[in-house]
């Protein structure tokens, strides 16, 4: 097997489990923002369209095709990354906070006759 | 185009390219992009929770700048002209649909994302293909038929499914005779065609037949699926996207990239399981099962004489005797814009000490995650917004449960009826509150197509409206109490 096939297969390896492990542990919450912002790192993609595109003796065709990859992947570059932010810039903590001496983590009413 | 092998390939001839085809990068490149590939995994690192989330976001552009300076830096990239305008265009058109997009459209707006990413990946094997040809190695060649399939059929893929969430296109399950054969084999000649790609890469014509039948079989592949399917969908466009985006880092010898879309792959990965298993059915299921017509009783047996129906004014009665309520969101929320409603109805009770959470079923909504989102939108505190594994143990100790917009994913069926049609399908218990109300505009099915026994309960009552008018009209009755 060729060197680089190799060396890159056990990076795709490792990365997928990396990824799986990490984002296992993410707030189902966080599920939204999660998929625009793994979609964003994914348009990383770009770089690959600028590679191709900025070569010389380039035939027409392959430019054509890199600029519109360009285009594309910016998009999603910049898309992604600014509505993520968006979706959790809304995302807040409770603002009333429960007097100091509750013990009940949720209730925001701290007399709250327990039951049951 | 069958002349063109000559001009095509003529790039061989520069040195540089042989061996590779692309030159070994300068250290510092190398060095910048392990910097943001650490960065992209501790990005998602730190979106685990909502408190760490934001810097993961900025870990992520900090990581996906640098990455971008470094290429721009590369000794082979000689000419900016076009890259300098593709990405100005890029940003420009990003900007809008970023900030602009209503938040009950996140969905079709983060497929549509889906579809450039993968167009990108897509033309990038393609320019690849047509820069290189014949000199490009077999394990080369099968990376950019990956690259391809994945990247075409997620485009045409992710733009159906942005036209069926936007209901541009119909959302019914649709269903034609043959359906899953047409697909298959569309698939099989996509591969075959992909192979000969490998095996005769010279030939002009295999190419563009081998895209057209990516292309296809990805409109084939999304169009029968129902909008209540979108969750899985959506979820598995994500994972191929960030496939298609690796594939590409196996064709131009780019770990970074390898990198960044096996992140992706496996976070999609992870999202369309949690999907399926919420909804109780298999990828196979979803992808190509039909949606059977539902052989469950006739809705009038389950209905009959047991409906109470009740308004805005009696609701505000109940809730001004509860101490502990639960609000469950569900898809008919989001259409009915029926988030900020929620929201004043949550601070109000919260005002007269009422404790209310909010219990919310996995594929509640039309992505993973989509009802947190507008929820947050409408200024509801995360700690207030619980899974359903979370809220069902509490549900006994509730007073009143509100359902608001969803039906299936709260249908006692699921768990008690062993012949549902969704049976074993994980459910939001509030049958076993003390009250349920559930807002809806009339006793039609949900998505699943069959009657709902909850609504014919003892402790339930309907309340028949539009989700928004409902919670503004419950609002105006509690202030007068």
């Amino acid at each position: 097997m060729d060197a680089n096939l190799e060396s890159n297969l056990f990076v795709f390896a490792l990365a997928a489990f990396l990824g799986y492990e990490v984002v296992r542990r993410v707030s189902p919450q966080l599920h939204t923002p999660l998929m625009s912002l793994t979609n964003a790192i994914s348009a990383i993609s770009v770089v690959g369209a600028i590679a191709v595109t900025g070569v010389s003796h380039n035939p027409a065709l392959v430019v054509v095709l890199g600029s519109i990859a360009i285009t594309a992947a910016m998009i999603n570059v910049v898309g992604g990354f600014l509505m993520t932010d968006r979706m959790l810039k809304m995302f807040k903590k409770r603002t009333v906070k429960p007097p100091a001496h509750s013990a009940g983590e949720n209730s925001p009413k701290p007399q709250e006759p327990s039951r049951g | 185009m069958v002349d063109c092998s000559a001009p095509i390939f003529a790039a061989n001839v520069n040195t540089a390219l042989l061996g590779g085809h692309h030159p070994p990068m300068p250290s510092y490149v190398v060095l910048i992009y392990l910097a943001a590939a650490m960065l992209f995994a501790l990005s998602l690192k730190w979106l685990s929770t909502p408190r760490t989330a934001r810097v993961g976001v900025l870990a992520g552009e900090i990581g996906m700048a640098a990455a971008i300076i470094a290429t721009l830096f590369l000794p082979e990239v000689r000419h900016y002209q076009w890259i300098l305008v593709a990405g100005l265009i890029g940003v420009i058109a990003a900007i809008p649909m970023a900030l602009l997009v209503p938040m009950t459209a996140v969905p079709q707006q983060i497929a549509m994302f889906h579809a450039f990413g993968a167009l990108a990946a897509a033309l990038v094997g393609t320019a690849e293909y047509y820069a290189h040809g014949t000199a490009l190695g077999t394990s080369t060649l099968i990376a950019i038929g990956f690259e391809s399939l994945l990247g075409y059929l997620t485009f045409t893929g992710s733009i159906v499914a942005a036209g069926k969430l936007q209901e541009l296109l119909p959302t019914a399950p649709m269903g034609y005779p043959l359906q899953n054969f047409v697909s298959i084999a569309t698939l099989g000649a996509s591969v075959i065609a992909g192979a000969l790609v490998v095996v005769y890469p010279a030939n002009a014509l295999v190419f563009p037949i081998f895209i057209a039948l990516c292309l296809l079989f990805g409109v084939l592949l999304i169009m029968p699926i129902g909008g209540g399917d979108m969750p899985t969908v959506i979820a598995l466009l994500n994972s191929y996207a960030g496939l298609s985006a690796s594939a590409m880092g196996f064709v131009i010898n780019n770990k970074l990239l390898i990198i960044g879309g096996a992140l992706e792959g496996s976070s999609g990965f992870i999202l369309s399981m949690i999907m399926c298993k919420a909804m109780n059915r298999s990828f196979v299921n979803v992808l190509f099962g039909q949606v059977q017509a539902a052989k469950a009783q006739k809705a009038d047996d389950i209905y009959g004489g047991n409906i109470k129906s009740v308004n805005a004014e009696e609701v505000a009665a109940i809730l001004d005797g509860a101490s502990r309520v639960v609000i469950v969101p569900g898809y008919g929320l989001a259409v009915a814009q029926a988030q900020h409603a929620t929201g004043q109805l949550f601070q109000l009770l919260q005002a007269r000490s009422v404790d209310v959470q909010f219990g919310i079923h996995p594929v509640a909504g039309r992505m993973p995650g989509h009802m947190n989102v507008l929820l947050a939108e409408a200024d509801i505190p995360y700690d207030n917004l619980k899974e359903m594994d979370q809220i069902n143990p509490e549900m006994e100790n509730i007073d009143v449960a509100i359902v608001n917009g969803a039906n299936d994913v709260v249908n006692p069926d699921a768990r008690d009826n062993p012949n549902s049609p969704i049976a074993g399908m994980p459910i939001i218990n509030v049958d076993k509150a003390g009250t349920v109300i559930v807002i809806k505009r009339s006793l039609s099915p949900g998505f699943a197509g069959i009657p709902n026994p909850l609504f014919a309960a003892r402790n339930c009552l309907m309340y028949f409206s539009d989700g928004k008018k409902a919670m503004l009209d419950i609002i105006a009755e509690l202030e007068k109490l």
